[in-house]
C-alpha cells in the first residue's frame, strides 16, 4: 500500500548553520492518526514546515500519496491541509472570504467553494460568525477558522502543527471529537502536539523526535506497554511526619497528610496497603500522580540526549 | 493544476486584491484624488497661466498628462507593495505557498491587482481634470498601451520591492527616495528642451521621461523623446522584472527558511 507521506534520509540546516534535522525517516499510512511528539526546538515543526513547503529542505526525499513534492508540487500539495501553530490569515478579512479564498487557491470553482465553505464553516460553528472580521474572534474560534481553511478543498492528508495549543478544555474537548470524524471518514491526519494525553486519546502511531532524529516509531499501544512503573499519591487521615518506609515501595512525602510511591507495573498493592495497616496509617484516597505517557516521554528522550552528550564529548 | 484551476486561483488573487483596496477606498483611492485635483488648481489655474505655453499648449493641457501618469506609477507601486508585504507581515502569504498554485499565477494575480488600482485611480484623476480642461486623445492606441505598460512595470517593481522588505520602513524607502524624484524629473512638470543640453542628457536616462512622454504623445500628439524606442524599452523592463520576480519566488528569497 502507497504510503500516505514516505520521508526518506531528510536533513534540513538553516542559514545561521543550525541542523534542526538530521536525517529522518518516517512512514505514515492511509488512514492513521499520527502523532509526531518532541520537546521544543526538536524539529517537529520543521519536519511539518518541509512537508507544507513553507520550509526549504537541505537534502531528503517526501512522496505525498505516492507522489514526490519535487517532481510534481502542484498534485502533491492538492492532497495536503494545513492547520498551522500560528494564526495566519488576514486580520481584517471576513471569516467566509478567508475560507471561500482558499478553496479559490486551490482551483475549487466559485459554486463549489461557497458549498464547501457553508459545509466546514456549519460544522465548526462558525456559520453565524461568517461575516466578521477575522480579528474579532476569540482565539478558539480562529484555530477552529484555520482547520475549516485547512479543510475546504477536502485533502486526504490533514496536517496539524499543534492545533489545541492555547485551547481551553471543552473546545479542546469538542476539536477532538470533529477530529476523530474526520478520520474515521478516511482522512489521514497527522498532528504536533505538546499535549500528550492528546496524542494518547487520539493517535494510533506516534514517532518522538529530539534533536533533529526520530528516536521512537511504533504505536501508542505498544508505547505504553513500555511504561514499567506508576505513581501513586496515597492521601492519609493522620498527620505524617515522616514517609513510612516500606520495603519496594520507594516513595517521599509531599505534605503531612500525603505521601507517593513508586510502583513497579504489575506488582500487587496488597503489601503496601498492609504495611500501612500495620502502622495505623489509613489511606482515604489514592491518584496517578502524573499523565503515564509524561513519564515515558522524558525516560526516552533523556537517555538519547545522555548518549548525544557523551558521544560529543 | 489545469488550466481552469489556475485561472480560478488566478481571479481569486485579483478579486481578493481588488476587494482590498475597494474596502479601504479612503487610503487608496480618495488621497491620490484630492492631491492631484490641488495639482491641477495650483498649477493650472494660479500658476499655470503665468507660466505660459509649453510645447505649444496651455500648462494646464500640458501638466495633465503628466499627473495622470504620475497617479497610475504610484498607485500601481504603492498597491503591491503594501498588499503583499501586508501578507508576508501577517504570514498570510502561507495560505499561498501551501497550495498548489503555480509560482507566475501568483504573481500575475498580484501585478494585475496593481494595474487595476492604478488604472482605476488614472481613470478618477482623468475625469477630474475634464473640470479643468478639455482633453483630446491624439492616438488613443499609443494612450492606452503605454499607460497599461507603465502600470505592470510599476506594479512588478512593487512587488520586488515587497519580496525584500523586512519592515514597513523597507517599502517606503524606494517610493520616497527612488520612485518620488524619478517622477518629479521625469518630465511630469516640463518639457527636457527647457534645460541646459548637459541636463537633458542626464534626464534621458530617467525612465519615467519615456513614459510619461510617450502618454503625453498619445494624448497631445507630442513628445521630447523616440516613442517606439519608449515602447521597446518598457516592454524590456517589464520582461526583465517579471523573470526576476518570477525568480525570486521559485527560490522562496524571504518567503521561505
Amino acid at each position: 500500500m502507497t504510503a500516505a507521506l514516505s520521508i526518506r534520509n531528510l536533513h534540513k540546516q538553516y542559514d545561521n548553520g543550525f541542523e534542526a534535522l538530521k536525517g529522518i525517516d518516517l512512514d505514515v499510512q492511509p488512514g492513521d492518526f499520527f502523532a509526531l511528539l518532541g520537546p521544543n526546538g526538536a524539529g517537529k515543526s520543521t519536519t511539518i514546515g518541509i512537508i507544507c513547503s513553507l520550509v526549504r529542505k537541505t537534502a531528503g526525499e517526501i512522496a505525498i500519496f505516492g507522489t514526490d513534492i519535487d517532481r510534481n508540487f502542484s498534485l502533491a500539495k492538492q492532497y495536503i491541509g494545513v492547520v498551522p501553530q500560528e494564526f495566519n490569515f488576514n486580520q481584517f478579512e471576513k471569516v467566509i472570504d478567508i475560507v471561500k479564498t482558499q478553496a479559490g487557491y486551490f482551483g475549487l470553482p466559485p459554486k463549489l467553494a461557497g458549498e464547501r465553505t457553508e459545509k466546514y464553516l456549519r460544522q465548526l460553528g462558525l456559520w453565524e460568525k461568517r461575516h466578521q472580521r477575522s480579528r474579532m474572534l476569540s482565539g478558539g474560534m480562529k484555530r477552529r477558522l484555520m482547520i475549516a481553511r485547512a479543510l475546504v478543498h477536502e485533502p486526504q492528508l490533514l496536517v496539524l502543527d499543534e492545533p489545541t495549543a492555547g485551547v481551553d478544555i471543552e473546545l479542546r474537548r469538542s476539536m477532538w471529537q470533529f477530529l476523530k470524524a474526520i478520520n474515521a471518514s478516511g482522512t489521514t491526519i497527522i498532528l504536533t502536539t505538546h499535549y500528550l494525553e492528546e496524542a494518547e486519546s487520539l493517535c494510533r502511531n506516534v514517532a518522538i523526535i529530539d534533536q533533529g532524529k526520530i528516536i521512537h516509531n511504533t504505536s501508542i499501544k505498544q508505547l505504553l506497554r513500555q511504561l514499567n512503573k506508576e505513581v501513586f499519591v496515597l492521601d492519609t487521615r493522620e498527620a505524617l511526619t515522616d514517609m513510612p518506609t516500606i520495603e519496594g515501595y520507594p516513595g517521599q512525602l509531599i505534605d503531612e497528610h500525603s505521601f507517593e510511591v513508586e510502583v513497579v507495573k504489575g506488582k500487587s498493592l496488597n503489601k503496601l496497603f498492609a504495611s500501612l495497616s500495620e502502622r495505623d496509617i489509613h489511606v482515604t484516597s489514592m491518584r496517578n500522580k502524573a499523565n503515564r505517557l509524561e513519564e515515558l516521554f522524558v525516560s526516552l528522550v533523556e537517555p538519547h540526549r545522555n548518549e548525544t552528550a557523551e558521544a560529543q564529548l | 493544476m489545469n488550466a481552469g484551476q489556475q485561472w480560478v486561483a488566478f481571479t481569486t488573487i485579483l478579486v481578493k486584491e481588488v476587494r482590498r483596496f475597494m474596502r479601504i477606498w479612503q487610503q487608496t483611492l480618495l488621497p491620490p484624488a484630492i492631491t492631484i485635483a490641488l495639482y491641477f488648481v495650483i498649477f493650472g489655474k494660479l500658476i499655470g497661466p503665468r507660466i505660459g505655453e509649453m510645447s505649444g499648449f496651455t500648462y494646464i493641457e500640458f501638466v495633465v498628462p503628466g499627473l495622470i501618469m504620475m497617479s497610475v506609477i504610484t498607485n500601481a507601486y504603492g498597491n503591491v507593495v503594501s498588499s503583499f508585504f501586508g501578507t508576508k507581515f501577517q504570514r498570510s502569504i502561507e495560505e499561498l505557498l501551501v497550495s498548489p498554485v503555480p509560482n507566475y499565477i501568483i504573481l500575475l494575480g498580484y501585478v494585475i491587482g496593481g494595474v487595476v488600482r492604478g488604472l482605476a485611480v488614472g481613470v478618477i484623476v482623468t475625469l477630474l481634470s475634464l473640470f479643468f480642461t478639455d482633453l483630446q486623445v491624439s492616438h488613443l492606441g499609443v494612450t492606452v498601451a503605454i499607460v497599461f505598460l507603465t502600470a505592470v512595470l510599476f506594479a512588478l517593481a512593487g512587488f520586488i520591492n515587497a519580496v525584500f522588505a523586512n519592515s514597513f520602513d523597507d517599502i517606503s524607502i524606494i517610493p520616497t527616495f527612488v520612485l518620488t524624484p524619478l517622477t518629479y524629473l521625469g518630465g511630469v512638470f516640463y518639457s527636457i528642451s527647457m534645460l541646459p543640453p548637459f541636463w537633458q542628457a542626464v534626464s534621458l536616462a530617467n525612465p519615467v521621461l519615456y513614459m510619461v512622454n510617450t502618454f503625453r504623445y498619445g494624448l497631445l500628439g507630442v513628445s521630447d523623446i523616440n516613442v517606439a524606442w519608449a515602447f521597446v524599452m518598457v516592454t524590456g523592463f517589464c520582461a526583465l522584472l517579471f523573470f526576476f520576480s518570477l525568480f525570486l519566488l521559485e527560490r522562496g528569497k524571504r518567503l521561505r527558511s
